[in-house]
């Protein structure tokens, strides 16, 4: 496993790690499990500005302003919430702007909430259809180049880009009635 | 059938002389987006400029961007002038940015209680909905509605310097302006802009 300069193992942390490294500093998210820790970690950074949205599509027009700006922002976001974001994303493509998406995955690896299965099995092609470029990873040993390398397209060819984290790495949600 | 009268200001303010107002005297420190369809006219009839930002598509982004970009440039004032049609698509985002309190952060709507583009259907602010309403109960303090010019000349100084968010509806007439396309290729304005303000594209 690739380790970032602060040596951490935790994928989580590595995200992190990324971010600092590659200088995202406008984090905007619609809290997930999936995303819990680095969400944490970012708030916890005075250097970063952490934005708690109510819909996802918000975070799509602030990081656009943010590059506007100067700064580099990365989205955090569960698969339901790209659903969210479409007709937003149509001005990334035409204008040809940089986001890192990364998306928490449901509804794919032995997801147990029916309702989440049909966005979750459409994130990856409503994404292509707005001409978001896709990753997805899932084994933990890969989180790190997978990040990195969105992160390195996403600011240094001005596209969008979404990682997707697969349920087999965060860990699919069990619900057990009481 | 009995006849209410209508205890609400009449509204004598056009749109064109109301934006031209708000960027009035403007350096490079005032920044402005314009949300989809008529305010991106009026903010080209103003005169275009690097610092401009014409949003064309995606429409209910307007203050979202507005948000990014005033966190981004601290020390640049940041206006947002966008209709009430574009802001009552998304008004979710008052509540974004009534928590994340920009102080540099100014939003106006230019409410014509129509959505004018597409003929002038109504929209639910001539219906009962009060904007600046949502936006105090949205944890922006500085919230106000404007109907007449020495309200509008009043509340300027508090668009263009007070400490934000300020969120400001100023009621205009629905008439449609001259068309005045401002740039409408976003590669074109974002580079512009962004090399305005960093001295790279």
């Amino acid at each position: 496993m690739t380790t970032t300069t602060n040596g951490a193992t935790d994928w989580r942390d590595q995200i992190y790690d990324i971010f600092r490294e590659n200088g995202v500093r406008h984090v905007a998210h619609v809290p997930d499990g999936g995303h819990a820790k680095l969400i944490k970690r970012c708030e916890a950074d005075p250097e970063m500005t952490t934005v708690t949205l109510t819909t996802e599509e918000e975070g799509v027009g602030m990081l656009i302003g943010s590059w506007l700006g100067g700064t580099r922002g990365a989205l955090l976001i569960q698969s339901s919430g790209v659903g969210n974001c479409m007709n937003a994303l149509s001005v990334l493509k035409h204008g040809k702007f940089p986001i890192l998406m990364i998306v928490s995955m449901r509804g794919e690896w032995g997801e147990g909430m029916p309702w989440q299965v049909p966005m979750g099995q459409a994130t990856r092609e409503v994404l292509e259809a707005m001409g978001v470029i896709v990753y997805e990873v899932e084994r933990d040993s890969d989180v790190h180049a997978t990040i990195e390398a969105a992160t390195w397209l996403s600011f240094d060819s001005s596209v969008p880009v979404a990682v997707l984290l697969a349920q087999r790495l965060i860990g699919t949600k069990k619900f057990v009635a009481a | 059938m009995t006849t209410t009268t209508s205890a609400k200001p009449r509204i004598a303010l056009e749109r064109r002389n109301v934006v031209n107002a708000l960027v009035a005297n403007r350096g490079n420190d005032l920044l402005a987006i314009a949300g989809i369809g008529s305010p991106c006219w009026d903010l080209a009839a103003s005169g275009d400029h690097p610092m401009n930002f014409y949003l064309n598509g995606a429409m209910g982004s307007a203050a979202a961007i507005g948000l990014g970009l005033a966190l981004a440039q601290p020390k640049k004032r940041m206006l947002v002038i966008t209709g009430d049609g574009e802001l009552l698509m998304s008004l979710g985002i008052l509540a974004t940015i009534g928590v994340a309190a920009p102080k540099n952060l100014s939003v106006v709507v230019l409410d014509n209680e129509v959505y004018l583009e597409t003929g002038a259907q109504p929209t639910h602010t001539g219906r009962g909905v009060d904007l600046a309403a949502v936006a105090r109960a949205c944890a922006i303090r500085n919230a106000e509605t404007v109907y007449s010019q020495a309200e509008l000349d009043a509340a300027l100084p508090k668009i263009r310097e007070a400490d934000g968010p300020v969120f400001t509806v100023v009621k205009i007439l629905p008439n449609k302006a001259k068309l005045v396309i401002p740039p409408l290729e976003a590669t074109y304005t974002k580079h512009r802009m962004r090399e305005a303000l960093t001295g790279k594209p």
